[in-house]
C-alpha cells in the first residue's frame, strides 16, 4: 500500500495517522516481528522500521540504545529486508536509515529490494534536500516515497524547499534536538506545523517527542500523522504492553 | 586559485558536502555567509593575525634538525615546530579563528570535540581569552588516557563532558557535540577541530591551519633558497597536513606524505589508516573515505595516539588520494614510539604521539634522499600529554 492511498483513507473517516516507530533488531529480531505484526495489529498505520547504525547523531538515548541491540543482534539491511519480505501487514512500511548503510547496500539495488518487501517510503535524517536529487528520482521511478524532515530552525524558503521535495508525507520536527519522548510540547508547535502547511498539499505528519494521547489530541488539527517513536521503544524496553499502548494513542488520532 | 578549492556545493570531486540533520542546515549556510564576510575583513584578519602573534607565539621556527639528519645520513630534515606554538599544539590556530568568527556572530557558547585533549585545550583556551562559556564533549577512554588534558580544560573554565557510547573516542564525542548543537543551535557555535563535518567545515579549518604551510614555503626559501622537496604530516582527521600542504599544491616539486596511525598493523584490523584501507562513505557530515564493514557501519579503530584514532578522514585528503597528489602510509604504534624516542634523544624535542607517526615516517624518506635536498616534518604538537602514555609501554 502506497503512503498517499492510506491517509487519503484516514482523511475520509476523519483521524489522523499513527505512525509507529521500531529499531529493527530491538530487544532480538524475533521481537522486532512480532512487534511489528503486533503494532501493525493494534492500529498503527503506518510504520517507521529504523535501520540501526553505529553513530545515530539525530537521536537520542533510547533509540542510540536500541539501534546498539539492533547492530549486535545482526539487523543489517540484508537481514532487514529478508526478514520482513514475507510478513502481510497491509499498511506502508517506511525505512528510516541514515545514509550511511544504505550507500552500502546500494541505490539501486536497496530500491528494488524494498518494493519487493513492500517497504514504499525512505526517511534518512542525515540526507538534506540539497544532497538528495538522485535518491528522489531514482526513488519516485521505483514508487518508492521520499520524506524530508523539516524543523522549526528551518529557515521559510528551506521550509518551502522540503515540503515540494516530500512525497507521501513531511515530516515535522517538533522541536530543535533528538529524538527522544519529551513531558512537555512547545507552545509554538502549532503555529510551526500551520506554516508548514501552507506550503503544501502533501499530508503532513509531527514527530521527536510525541510521547501520549494528550500530545496527539492537542495537535490532531494542525498534523495529518503522528510519529511516536522513543516511547514505543521505551515500551518495549519497559516490557510494557505494545499492542495496549498502539490502540491507546490510535484512540487518540480520531477526531 | 588553488588547485583545490571546493565547488559551491563544498565537495573536492565526490567528497565533502552537507550530510546532517536538517537542523543545522540553515546554521551551516549562516556561517557560511559569516565566514566569507570575516574572510574579506582587514579588521577580523588583522585581529586573528594579532593574536596568532602577540597571543599564541607565530610564525613558530623551521628548526634544522642537524643531529637527526646525521642519523637520517640523506637529505636535510627540518622540524617545523608547531609543538612551541600556545598550548602545544597547531589547533591553536583554528580555534582562535573560529572563536573570534563566534563572537563576530554573536555566538554566546562554544561546544567542541577532542580526541587527544589538544583541541579541547585549544578551544577552551580560546573562550577563555575572548570570553565565551565552552563545553568539550570526549570519548571517556580519552578522558582516562589524556587526564591531564581534562584538568588543563578545566582550570581553563570548560566544563568536559565524557562521552560514553560506542568506542567511547573521538568520533563518539563528535556524535555527542553533533547532538549537543542539535539541540542548542541558536546560541551555541560548534568548533570543530579538524578538517572534517560539514561544509563549510573543512575548508575554514584548512584556512586557518594553512598559516603552517605559507610559513614554511617562504622560511625555506628564505633560508635554502629553495622550496622543501618532501613534506611530511601525520593525518587524523588531517587539519595539521592539510595545513601543512595546501599552499604548496600548486608547487609541483614538492612531494607530500600523509602518515596515518597503522596501529598493531595494516591487516591487524586494529589502526586508523582511514585513507590507506577504507572506502567511500559518509559521515559526521560529509562524504569521505571510511573505515566501515561492509553494511556501512563505522568501524572501531584504533591507535597509540589518541588524535589518529578515528575511522574517518578530511575530504579534501579523500580527493588528494584520489588524484595522486599526495600519497598516504601509514606507520604503526611501534614505529611512532620509534620515532617518538628518536626525537627525544636526537634532538631534545619530546613530540605528540600524532606527530611521531610523521617523525618515523620522515626520517626513513630522507634517510634516501640526496644530502642537497629538503624534508619538512610538522611537529604538530608536543609530547607532555603523552608521557604517561610512553612511560605505560615502555
Amino acid at each position: 500500500m502506497r503512503i498517499h492511498e492510506q491517509f487519503a483513507k484516514l482523511k475520509s473517516g476523519n483521524e489522523a495517522a499513527l505512525i509507529g516507530y521500531l529499531t529493527a533488531g530491538f530487544p532480538t529480531m524475533e521481537g522486532f516481528l512480532s512487534n511489528l505484526e503486533e503494532a501493525a495489529g493494534s492500529g498503527a498505520d503506518i510504520i517507521e522500521i529504523g535501520i540501526p547504525f553505529s553513530d545515530p547523531i539525530a537521536d537520542g538515548p533510547t533509540i542510540q540504545m536500541s539501534s546498539q541491540i539492533g547492530l549486535a543482534n545482526g539487523a543489517t539491511l540484508p537481514a532487514i529486508l529478508k526478514a520482513i519480505r514475507d510478513l502481510d501487514l497491509n499498511i506502508p512500511l517506511v525505512f528510516m536509515s541514515y545514509l550511511n548503510p544504505l550507500l552500502a547496500y546500494g541505490q539501486d539495488r536497496l530500491l528494488a529490494d524494498m518494493i519487493h518487501a513492500k517497504v514504499t517510503g525512505l526517511i534518512v535524517p542525515d540526507l538534506p534536500v540539497e544532497e538528495a536529487a538522485s535518491w528522489k528520482s531514482a526513488a519516485e521511478s521505483r514508487g518508492v516515497d521520499t520524506i524530508f524532515l523539516v524543523t522549526p530552525a528551518s529557515p521559510e524558503e528551506r521550509v518551502r524547499r522540503i515540503a515540494e521535495a516530500s512525497t507521501g508525507f513531511v515530516y515535522c520536527v517538533s522541536l530543535t534536538g533528538t529524538t527522544g519522548a519529551r513531558h512537555d510540547l512547545s507552545d509554538d508547535l502549532p503555529a510551526f506545523l500551520d506554516r508548514v502547511r501552507s506550503f503544501t498539499n502533501t499530508p503532513i505528519a509531527v514527530g521527536f517527542g510525541i510521547s501520549g494521547p494528550e500530545h496527539i489530541r492537542r495537535l490532531l488539527p494542525h498534523a495529518d500523522g503522528m510519529i511516536v517513536g522513543s516511547r514505543v521503544i521505551d515500551a518495549i524496553r519497559n516490557g510494557e504492553d505494545v499492542g495496549g499502548l498502539i490502540r491507546k494513542l490510535k484512540d487518540a488520532t480520531r477526531k | 586559485m588553488p588547485v583545490t578549492d571546493p565547488d559551491a556545493r563544498g565537495r573536492w570531486g565526490p567528497y565533502g558536502g552537507r550530510y546532517v540533520p536538517e537542523t543545522v542546515m540553515g546554521a551551516l549556510d549562516a556561517l557560511e555567509a559569516a565566514y566569507l564576510e570575516a574572510s574579506r575583513d582587514a579588521e577580523f584578519q588583522n585581529r586573528l593575525d594579532y593574536y596568532l602573534k602577540e597571543y599564541a607565539g607565530r610564525p613558530t621556527p623551521l628548526y634544522f634538525a642537524e643531529n637527526l639528519t646525521k642519523r637520517a645520513g640523506g637529505a636535510k630534515i627540518f622540524l617545523k615546530r608547531e609543538d612551541l606554538l600556545h598550548t602545544g599544539a597547531h589547533k591553536m590556530n583554528n580555534t582562535l579563528g573560529q572563536v573570534l568568527l563566534a563572537r563576530r556572530m554573536g555566538k554566546t557558547r562554544i561546544i567542541a570535540e577532542t580526541g587527544a585533549g589538544q583541541h579541547g585545550v585549544a578551544t577552551a583556551t580560546a573562550c577563555a581569552l575572548l570570553g565565551l562559556e565552552c563545553v568539550v564533549y570526549m570519548g571517556s577512554v580519552d578522558t582516562r588516557r589524556q587526564r591531564m588534558n581534562v584538568f588543563r580544560m578545566e582550570l581553563l573554565g570548560a566544563e568536559v563532558r565524557p562521552v560514553d557510547s560506542g568506542s567511547k573516542t573521538l568520533k563518539d564525542a563528535i556524535n555527542e557535540a553533533m547532538r549537543d548543537w542539535v539541540t542548542n543551535i541558536s546560541d551555541t557555535f560548534y568548533c570543530i577541530g579538524s578538517v572534517v563535518g560539514p561544509s563549510p567545515y573543512p575548508q575554514i579549518v584548512r584556512d586557518f591551519q594553512s598559516i603552517i604551510g605559507s610559513e614554511v614555503r617562504s622560511r625555506c626559501l628564505e633560508r635554502e633558497g629553495r622550496l622543501p622537496d618532501c613534506l611530511v604530516a601525520c593525518v587524523g582527521g588531517g587539519s595539521n597536513a592539510i595545513g601543512l600542504f595546501h599552499p604548496m599544491l600548486d608547487d609541483a616539486s614538492v612531494r607530500m606524505v600523509g602518515v596515518e596511525a597503522g596501529g598493531l598493523g595494516l591487516d591487524s584490523g586494529k589502526h586508523g589508516a582511514t585513507l590507506c584501507k577504507g572506502s567511500p562513505g559518509v559521515l559526521h557530515g560529509a562524504m569521505s573515505y571510511l573505515l566501515q564493514d561492509v553494511y556501512g557501519q563505522v568501524a572501531e579503530t584504533h591507535s597509540v595516539s589518541a588524535g589518529l584514532d578515528y575511522p574517518g578522514v578530511g575530504p579534501e585528503h579523500s580527493h588528494l588520494k584520489d588524484t595522486g597528489r599526495v600519497e598516504y602510509t601509514s606507520v604503526t604504534d611501534e614505529e611512532a614510539l620509534d620515532g617518538f624516542c628518536t626525537l627525544c634523544e636526537a634532538e631534545g624535542i619530546i613530540p605528540a604521539l600524532e606527530s611521531s607517526h610523521a617523525a618515523a615516517r620522515g626520517i626513513r624518506i630522507a634517510a634516501e634522499m640526496k644530502p642537497d635536498q629538503v624534508v619538512v616534518i610538522n611537529v604538530s604538537g608536543r609530547g607532555d600529554k603523552d608521557l604517561e602514555i610512553v612511560e605505560g609501554l615502555a
